[in-house]
């Protein structure tokens, strides 16, 4: 029976104090956004976004931000945590610097409305402007239309986009220049530029060929470091230029 | 070609909320990018002090043209330490300007250059300071050694 009793001690979670300062803005009361301390106790397992949960649940429910799924996938808590951006959701709080406070900002770029929560309307309208679905002339088939492995792979990194916007706002041209594309609308074009069964190539390439499309890009790298789906982005970004320069997809 | 595409701007943000208040994107923190975002942004301030000193070397250099000997006091003013110094600064700029540019060039044109911009960062550094350095040496027993 000893060895029951001992099981949890074995199992325990390491527990810690964990400051966060958030980057706080009610467009109610505050003319300018501003930093407020939580020191909440958290343990080894928890994320970022179960910190600002807690913070939430149990000190300021005031607190407002976006998050969905919780696990990666909605792509809804894309924020900067110190100082990068991150998915609060994917970002575990053993592996942050925890004897500083851990920064949480709103994504740049976009305008804050409230928080954490930004207005995505420009992100998606970039994302909309590039075509970002299946263009084909003549009949449909009356079956799948067929592609190789290879012709596949040729776009399989931009295909795990979940539209955080964590590139797009980690792009120093986007923060600068609202009026480019940002990354995440070139990733979105990319999945369909290589895509052997779409026909709408040309369409898309001229429209990123657009002053603000992907010549705006100066390879930073930001976007790339940024993406919680890992995908490379310059390099998806570097691939619609040559293309565009080479004429050939 | 954009005709026909309709894009709404970035900024200003819509307004579809009702509220008269302009929400804006605050500064926050710095942005801590990597090795690409630093590059770049020494990239940036290396090509604008090589134009301004490009700009006053066509002006100076010129001068030989208005009269020699005006060229020849302007070039003896520059003899003094503090320009020595200034000197050892702008071939640091144009070295690191000229081999992250050789690295830019790759990144835009070699398939692989994006996934290998890292490393060759890194190389950037290192032919920089290897340059560098005895260059600084040679260039500074000059100045102060007369």
């Amino acid at each position: 029976m000893t060895a029951v009793a001992e099981a949890p001690v074995a199992g325990a979670i390491p527990s810690f104090q964990v400051t966060l300062r958030l980057r706080r803005f009610n467009p109610e009361t505050d003319t300018e956004p501003r930093w407020e301390d939580h020191t909440v106790t958290m343990h080894g397992t928890d994320r970022v976004l179960d910190a600002l949960h807690k913070i939430k649940w149990e000190i300021d429910g005031s607190l407002t931000f976006r998050r969905s799924c919780a696990h990666g996938i909605c792509g809804s808590d894309a924020m900067r945590i110190n100082g990068r951006n991150r998915l609060a959701c994917k970002t575990l709080l053993k592996d942050l610097e925890l004897h500083k406070p851990i920064t949480v900002e709103p994504i740049k770029g976009l305008a804050v409305l409230k928080d954490l929560v930004v207005d995505m309307d420009p992100f998606f309208e970039a994302y909309k402007s590039v075509l970002p679905f299946l263009i084909t002339s003549g009949n449909e088939p009356s079956r799948e239309r067929r592609q190789s492995p290879e012709d596949r792979a040729r776009y399989d990194d931009t295909t795990k986009c979940i539209m955080c916007a964590a590139c797009t706002t980690s792009c120093p041209v986007y923060w600068s220049d609202g009026q480019y594309f940002g990354p995440q609308a070139i990733v979105g074009a990319h999945r369909f530029i290589f895509d052997s069964r779409d026909e709408g190539a040309e369409q898309r390439l001229e429209i990123l060929n657009d002053r603000d499309g992907v010549w705006r890009c100066r390879t930073t790298f930001n976007c790339t470091d940024a993406c919680p789906r890992g995908i490379e982005v310059t390099k998806a970004i570097q691939e619609v230029k040559r293309a565009l320069l080479f004429r050939r997809v | 070609m954009s005709g026909g595409r309709a894009r709404t701007p970035g900024r200003p943000p819509s307004q579809s909320e009702g509220s008269t208040f302009v929400p804006k994107a605050p500064a926050g923190t710095l942005y801590r990018g990597r090795e690409g975002m630093w590059s770049w942004v020494a990239h940036r301030v290396t090509g604008i002090g090589i134009f301004f000193f490009l700009f006053a070397h066509i002006l100076d250099t010129a001068l030989v043209r208005v009269s020699p000997e005006a060229y020849n006091e302007v070039i003896d003013t520059y003899k003094n330490p503090i320009v020595g110094l200034l000197e050892v600064g702008l071939v640091a700029a144009v070295v690191f300007h000229a081999f992250n540019g050789l690295r830019i060039v790759l990144v835009d044109f070699w398939s692989k250059g994006p996934r290998y911009q890292k490393h060759m960062f890194a190389t950037v550094l290192v032919l920089w300071v290897v340059l560098m350095v005895p260059f600084t040496i040679r260039h500074l027993s000059h100045v102060f050694g007369g």
